[in-house]
């Protein structure tokens, strides 16, 4: 046997050696480290315990602080602990619990290690068990351990005592159904006199009810007492924790603890407990005038004090107040502005979210231009922090507090030029965003672009370019209210453009598209009288699309009378000539040739498909610059034609689509969906169809033949499709690998799904009126009666609300635990353990209320409850007789001390308590429906 | 509650590392280094709390060590601070006037103090002495162990097990 003998046990190496060792660093750290590793390895496999400890202490060490793995000696450890040694002991316990997590395979090893010495009588012994238990508990340990923790809860050695308190907190959390045992005596230690268990007590009662604070109202007064009586800060600030959570559910409760709360306020000289007691006032204590007063004069002193710790948490106060008390924040105005120049970074983002709190749809402008100025001078990651603060405050609810659109916009291009701006994406959707649901602001929009796109500096800003792309789909979407299309043609085919990124420069290039489409059009077709009006009759669907872009002219010649003025100025600044054109066309073929061979599939088609139009249209041009009109009649007729119907599909107008769009949209008849999508489901399972998110500009040749045409289209389409994706399905989900994730958002988020459905064709007039009519609607009660401008229309659609499901969730994972106790305290023992939260919020409070009405004596019947229930284990019935008994004492004692007025209050607040649940619960629903979109509409 | 200590030196080092809530090996390298980062290169007029993934951290620094704590969003950063400074006092008391060695060589002492001090990440004593006294006692319990394990008679009975 390879065994280390006794020599190898004499001249071990201890820790203090390693350590000597490692500071030393002979032979470099590493190289001594993995040395001292293999001796341990070799040592830790000792049948003498005391080397095998040591090995072990050395070990916790170099895994402690130098983060090794120690995984290995895991059973060596528990060795160890077996050892009657106490110096072993604590070795193993503290590498125990240093290194063992839950999926130690080991663990199930521990338990009557940890059972023995609990029941030790050395105190120290249980200690670091109780230690140990605390750190690796896992539902088993929980388990099996309780009877034992529960022993310890009424120990008489006050040091075990206080320590078992600590640990049932874990061993709750662990394993609910403990606080059906323990529960009672962890309670009655509330009442215990001595200072350290209390604040053990009191301690793990804080941490429950930060949890689920509404099991513990019925312990309220014992709570109150020890706020009263409390002679240390520890337990004090614990205990106003508590009535912070407390407090916000019971509003007698409140109006009791405000008066102490604020005699703690003025009389304490410890600075934690009095920021405690400004904490408490301020989040739970708010509806009391006086008491937030007392409040904000002392964070006021905070603010006011060298200390940055104080001022800190003075602005971070104020934040609290600031939700329902702004003034709070205006008194301290002067601090908070001051604060942003602060040298302390978490001081500055404090004041910078207090200064957002301030911002109002009056003041909005000045603030923001305050802090533009200041993001100019900071450092970039205080720059990114007001930027990105300005952008989610402005954009929040739909730019619910811009009233200037205009000036916004020019907001958002003068901060993607401060120099560390990198909210490129935020701006990117704001820019896009705002395009697509403000009308009024498009002019101003195209011209912001205008000076992005122009400047040639900006395109080698990599943060940058995100905004670039949205310039560029602006200035392309919005071509007729450019001044200029020419330059902005150059601008977007400038030769840095070859530093975008393949999906930007896509962008790019098919805004070029529009651009060229556009001069095209306004050459040929409004401004040159080459083509005969009667050809445009020839057209179909053409004219229905062309009036409803003329509706869409008429639309904005109403509302802005600027536009016009764009209009007006667009053809007398730069006055679209043949020769231009010409230039132009030269233009596109010189910068897009090259990109022909892109190896970028996105750019290289669009690059094909701008180059087509260009080779379709400059014979044409040439010709009928030099020849005259009438020779080429037969073949420009069939040119503007095209072009026109380019034009058209262009200049139709993107909105924003809402996300349940796709339901709406009726069924065109003979068109089966469900059968084959049935199917689908089956073979798809969770993979969600691919979808394209990106948007898709209606084609030329659904113009052309209308409605019909395009639903036969879709009509094949769909039938092709469901033979053919559910092969892709299925491909796709055997080799998900090589496919790219379904859910990828492009250039617009995934809030607009495509435009092209049918319904756009054949309703868009009407839902432009709809449009009008419900955003006037919606605007009515929002509109302030005095500004100088009227704000203009947003568009606004469904939001999805996913808010009520996230609040849920972390509910149900506390579920089990709140749900236990309060089936202690309300005396409950026909509910299982596990199940669900809403079950358990509802049941009592229904019985509750069925009860109150009935019996005068809540607990009376919860007897009878137990009893008619009829339980069949008999450890149940023990159980229900102990929390009787725990009804009871709080109760006599209630009556000894306190007078009847207490009493009957705290019944009432009982009561209450039923009765605010359920009203609870009646809101739920209300609020619900208040939070779906009351406008029905789903396209605008 | 307090969710870890950590101890770094000037230059980086872990001095000490304490952990109440479950974190892997992986996880608490990655938060040390992290948060070694953020604390080592705030100036030292800066106030002692530091936002950190939906965390507070609450530091302070004695002489050349950063002591930390870890804490969730509405405990009172002042009291932590206060919890800090008694842990200090306590080192200072039982090694008398601690400096960094004294806890590089000592490294399992501390930690038994700190273990005196805080029980899943609360406060467990407040009283000085009685840390002081309970440690004492502990440590005598470990000597008289350790005495006799290294007694001579110890270990021939054991050579000729």
């Amino acid at each position: 046997m390879s065994g280390p003998s006794l020599m190898d046990s004499l001249f071990q190496r201890s820790l203090e050696d390693i350590i000597k060792g490692l500071r030393q660093q002979l032979i470099g750290e590493q190289a001594f480290i993995s040395k001292a590793l293999d001796e341990i390895r070799k040592e830790i496999k000792s049948t003498d315990l005391s080397t095998k400890s040591t090995a072990l202490l050395k070990l916790s060490y170099l895994s402690n602080l130098h983060f090794h793995d120690m995984s290995f000696a895991a059973f060596p450890a528990l060795e160890v602990l077996s050892s009657p040694r106490f110096s072993h002991k604590k070795i193993a316990y503290h590498a125990i619990s240093f290194s063992f997590h839950d999926s130690t395979p080991v663990l199930l090893l521990i338990t009557n290690h940890l059972r023995k010495d609990l029941n030790s009588t050395n105190e120290f012994e249980v200690s670091l068990s109780l230690q140990c238990l605390s750190r690796i508990a896992n539902v088993d340990l929980a388990r099996d351990l309780t009877p034992e923790v529960f022993t310890l809860l009424s120990s008489n050695k006050l040091y075990v005592r206080k320590r078992a308190v600590a640990v049932v907190l874990r061993v709750f959390e662990k394993y609910p159904d403990s606080v059906r045992v323990c529960f009672k005596r962890l309670v009655e230690n509330l009442e215990n006199s001595d200072p350290q268990i209390l604040s053990s007590v009191v301690g793990v009662f804080s941490e429950l009810a930060c949890k689920d604070p509404r099991s513990y109202l019925p312990l309220a007064p014992e709570f109150y007492k020890i706020l009263v009586d409390s002679k240390s800060n520890w337990i004090s600030i614990k205990v106003l924790k508590i009535f912070s959570k407390l407090a916000p559910l019971e509003p007698r409760l409140a109006k009791r603890v405000v008066e102490p709360v604020c005699d703690l306020l003025r009389n304490t000289g410890a600075k934690s407990l009095l920021f405690e007691c400004i904490r408490t006032v301020v989040t739970s204590l708010s509806e009391y005038e006086s008491a937030v007063r007392l409040a904000v004069g002392k964070v006021r002193e905070f603010l006011m004090d060298d200390d940055p710790n104080l001022k800190y948490l003075g602005l971070q106060a104020l934040r609290i107040v600031a939700e329902k008390h702004l003034w709070a924040v205006s008194e301290n105005k002067e601090v908070v502005i001051k604060s942003l120049s602060d040298a302390d970074p978490n001081i500055k983002i404090e004041s910078l979210r207090l200064v957002m709190a301030m911002v109002s749809e009056h003041n909005v402008s000045e603030i923001s231009r305050v802090l533009v100025n200041y993001a100019l001078k900071s450092d970039p990651v205080f720059c990114n922090e007001i930027l990105g603060s300005i952008l989610s405050t402005c954009s929040r609810n739909l730019y619910e507090i811009i009233v200037d659109f205009d000036w916004y916009v020019s907001l958002l291009g003068e901060m993607s030029r401060i120099p560390h701006c990198q909210m490129g994406e935020e701006i990117e959707n704001q820019l896009i965003d705002i395009g697509l649901r403000v009308k009024d602001v498009r002019p101003e929009l195209v011209r912001v672009a205008r000076y992005l796109l122009i400047d040639p500096a900006l395109l080698g800003n990599s943060f940058l370019h995100s905004v670039l792309s949205a310039a560029a789909w602006a200035s392309g979407e919005y071509v007729e209210f450019s001044r200029n299309p020419l330059e902005l043609m150059e601008a977007l085919l400038q030769p840095r453009t070859s530093l975008l990124p393949p999906s930007i420069r896509g962008i790019y290039i098919q805004s070029a598209f529009k651009v060229l489409v556009f001069c095209l059009h306004t050459c040929f077709v409004r401004g040159g009288s080459i083509v005969p009006s009667a050809s445009l009759n020839n057209l179909p669907a053409g004219v229905s699309a062309s009036a409803s872009y003329e509706s869409f002219d008429e639309f904005s010649v109403e509302n802005g009378a600027d536009v016009t003025v764009v209009h007006g100025q667009t053809r007398a600044s730069a006055p679209i000539t043949k020769e231009s054109i010409v230039n132009l066309l030269n233009l596109v073929e010189l910068a897009l040739g090259p990109l022909l061979g892109s190896h970028d599939v996105e750019v290289q088609e669009r690059a094909r498909n701008l180059l087509g139009i260009v080779d379709l249209t400059k014979p044409e041009v040439l010709n009928s610059s030099v020849q005259e009109k009438d020779d080429s009649e037969g073949k420009g007729v069939e040119t503007s034609q095209i072009i026109k119907l380019m034009h058209d599909a262009f200049s139709k107008e993107l909105g924003p689509v809402s996300l349940s769009a796709q339901g709406k949209v009726s069924l065109p008849d003979g068109l089966v969906l469900k059968e084959n999508l049935g199917d689908l489901e089956m073979i798809c399972g969770d993979i969600e169809p691919p979808s394209s998110n990106s948007f898709s500009f209606g084609s030329p040749y659904e113009e052309k033949d209308g409605l019909s045409f395009s639903n036969l289209q879709i009509k094949e389409d769909s039938e092709q499709s469901n033979e053919s994706t559910s092969l892709l399905a299925e491909h796709r989900k055997r080799h998900g690998l090589y496919y790219l994730p379904s859910g990828k958002s492009e250039l617009i988020s995934n809030d607009y799904p495509p435009a092209n459905d049918p319904t756009l064709q054949c309703d868009i007039n009407d839902n432009d009126d709809n449009l009008v009519k419900i955003t006037a609607e919606s605007l009515v009660p929002k509109r302030k009666p005095n500004h100088g401008k009227p704000r203009p229309v947003v568009v606004k659609l469904n939001e999805v609300d996913e808010k009520p499901v996230a609040m849920k969730q972390p509910e149900s994972r506390d579920g089990s635990l709140s749900g236990a106790v309060r089936d202690v305290l309300f005396g409950r023992e026909d509910i299982p353990p596990t199940s669900s939260q809403s079950n358990l919020s509802n049941k009592p409070s229904s019985k509750r209320k069925g009860k109150e009405k009935q019996h005068t004596d809540p607990h009376l019947e919860s007897k009878e409850n137990v009893i008619d229930d009829g339980n069949s284990s008999s450890r149940r019935k023990d159980r229900s007789h102990g929390k009787e008994r725990r009804h009871r004492s709080p109760r006599k004692k209630n009556f000894e001390e306190r007078k009847d007025t207490d009493q009957k209050e705290k019944e009432k607040s009982r009561r209450h308590h039923g009765r605010h649940k359920s009203r609870q619960r009646a809101e739920e629903p209300l609020k619900v429906t208040a939070q779906t979109p009351v406008i029905p509409d789903f396209l605008l | 509650m307090i969710h870890f200590v950590l101890l770094i030196s000037r230059q980086g080092k872990v001095r000490l590392t304490k952990w109440y809530s479950p974190y892997s090996q992986k996880e608490r390298t990655k938060v040390i280094r992290e948060l070694g980062g953020v604390i080592l290169s705030r100036g030292p007029k800066l106030c002692n709390f530091v936002d950190w993934r939906g965390f507070k951290v609450v530091y302070k620094r004695y002489a050349s060590l950063y002591f930390c704590m870890c804490i969730d969003q509405d405990d009172n950063e002042l009291e932590v601070l206060e919890i800090i400074h008694h842990f200090v006092e306590i080192l200072d008391r039982y090694f008398g006037s601690v400096c960094e060695l004294d806890l590089i060589f000592n490294f399992h002492k501390a930690y038994y103090i700190l273990d005196e001090l805080l029980l899943a990440g609360e406060l467990q004593e407040s009283s000085k002495k009685t840390v002081a006294r309970l440690i004492a006692a502990q440590d005598s319990l470990v000597e008289t162990a350790k005495e006799q394990a290294s007694s001579i008679s110890n270990i021939i009975a054991q050579a000729t097990k």
